[in-house]
């Protein structure tokens, strides 16, 4: 909702504020009305996708092939760069808060305090928003591309229902790969915590573990690991939407990467948001 | 004499401002090829995806093997198009897939087909579009003639009674061009097939048709063989064949 928002937002600055040719109250008000009607529109069609969704998805023929191969695409060739990516932010995240904790004595919470950082927040959000990128410009430019060559067109005369082929499988992969992504790149971003806290001091393996996991509360781990399930679940709709609807030709092709992109990145921090205040909710 | 396989009435399609189709009735008999000729934008690619339902049409009727399109379930639409090939413009080969694999495609919809009559199919339509060697190749590696050849034996591996070939010559040198013209003749001629063949190539439509329309802004404006319709008095038939 909030995507379409910014969407709406951005083209009426676009083609009403700065447009020369409307000059009068009139003409902004009609321009107004189209571009409510346009997001109430989007706002439609995305709700359709999301209920067909559902509808299609306990439904048999099951993809199981087409849903392996897509888990595959997104999980396991995403390995390498979420490893990457949460290796430097452990390390980064470690050198940075130091002098901070230095300054009151306590580098001994050092583990603990990144640990918690890491779990809670940054570790979902940034394997997310890394996934939103790579995983959602795949998809949306796939999946575009797909259906300006007729090949979406070519499953329905065959009597296969594209829908459940294409989209179902891979809204269900993204939505159960990420959660497995995130459990990774945690992990490897301690280690690269772990790499940090040696530069400067000396802590045995097992001793930064040991204060790792005494901090680390199942009020920490669980809620963060559940909303990892929404995020990979809203990054395969958008991006599927947006492929799935792209326009007509080349161009269509980028914008719906790009809007997967956009959208999928915007989904995550929404997601988060209302993740964290139900989260708050229940620990209050 | 036998109902037409495909029955056309009255039909209108609309994008916003711009009337596609207007009014077009016509008829195709079983085991006939019809082509389609006309310039581009005149709505012969919309007739087609309005006949196998990518397209709803805004009036009219299509009725395909007696039923009418429009009252079909979800159901009952697919099994209709199981009896229907469709060869697209692109030729549409699923690009992440083999040629084996794209051809496999479509079997999934028939229930128990053992691993050895797939393979069978598959291996029978490539030899038919003289492919064979290619199974194992992906699309990328396939040129436009060849990728024709393969969509068209994906589209014929359901043994169809009805397929559509839109602008199967487009983009193909004179050569592949006759070469698939002479395909569709030896389809029909194997599978007993009725054909519609959408094109703007004179010399395709005389190869592979029984009967030729022309359309022009959404209408039929001349309807014969095409050796009646090269002759029609009307202005822009005669721009076409000349």
């Amino acid at each position: 909702m909030l995507c379409l928002m910014g969407n709406l937002v951005f083209k009426y600055h676009k083609q009403v504020l700065f447009n020369p040719m409307i000059d009068n109250n009139e003409a902004v008000i009609v321009k107004k009305e189209s571009l409510i009607k346009r997001y109430l529109v989007g706002m439609s069609k995305l709700t359709v996708f999301f209920v067909h969704f559902f509808k299609e998805v306990f439904k048999p023929p099951y993809e199981f092939k087409e849903f392996m191969k897509q888990s595959y695409r997104i999980g396991n060739q995403s390995f390498l760069l979420v490893a990457t990516t949460a290796f430097i932010m452990g390390l980064v995240l470690t050198i940075q808060s130091r002098p901070a904790l230095v300054q009151f004595g306590a580098q001994s919470w050092l583990p603990a305090m990144v640990a918690v950082s890491i779990v809670r927040e940054i570790g979902p959000v940034i394997t997310a928003l890394i996934c939103a990128g790579k995983v959602g410009s795949g998809i949306g430019a796939e999946l575009a591309s797909m259906k300006v060559t007729e090949q979406i067109d070519s499953m329905e005369v065959s009597g296969i229902n594209p829908f459940k082929y294409v989209v179902v499988t891979r809204i269900l992969s993204a939505t159960l790969m990420l959660p497995l992504l995130v459990v990774f790149a945690d992990t490897v971003a301690l280690f690269g915590s772990y790499f940090g806290v040696n530069l400067k001091d000396t802590v045995s393996f097992q001793l930064f573990f040991i204060e790792v996991f005494q901090k680390l509360d199942f009020s920490d781990v669980f809620p963060a690991f559940i909303k990892t399930f929404f995020f990979g679940f809203s990054i395969g709709l958008v991006s599927c939407y947006m492929g799935y609807n792209a326009d007509n030709g080349t161009e269509g092709v980028g914008k719906a990467a790009n809007s997967a992109v956009v959208f999928g990145s915007l989904m995550v921090f929404v997601v988060d948001m209302v993740a964290v205040q139900i989260t708050n909710l229940f620990s209050t | 004499m036998e109902p037409a396989i495909i029955d056309i009435q009255h039909l209108k399609k609309s994008f916003g401002p711009n009337h596609v189709l207007a009014d077009l009735s016509l008829k195709v008999n079983k085991g006939e090829n019809l082509a389609i000729l006309g310039k581009s934008g005149t709505g012969k690619s919309v007739l087609i995806k309005c006949i196998v339902r990518l397209l709803d049409p805004d009036e009219g009727s299509i009725t395909v093997f007696g039923k009418n399109m429009e009252e079909l379930g979800e159901g009952e639409l697919n099994e209709i198009r199981k009896k229907m090939g469709f060869l697209f413009q692109s030729a549409a080969l699923y690009d992440s897939l083999t040629v084996r694999e794209n051809l496999e495609f479509p079997l999934r919809t028939l229930p128990k087909i053992t691993e050895e009559e797939m393979n069978k199919r598959v291996e029978e339509a490539l030899q038919n579009v003289d492919l064979a060697a290619a199974i194992d190749k992906m699309p990328s590696e396939l040129s436009g003639g060849m990728r024709k050849r393969v969509g068209l034996a994906r589209s014929l591996i359901l043994k169809p009674e009805i397929m559509f070939y839109d602008e199967p010559t487009t983009g193909l040198d004179p050569i592949t061009s006759r070469g698939i013209s002479h395909l569709i003749v030896a389809v029909r001629k194997k599978y007993n097939t009725s054909s519609i063949i959408i094109t703007h190539d004179i010399e395709c439509a005389r190869i592979t048709s029984d009967r030729v329309i022309v359309l022009d802004k959404g209408k039929c404006i001349a309807e014969g063989t095409i050796d009646e319709v090269s002759k029609s008095d009307n202005n822009e038939v005669k721009a076409f064949f000349q």
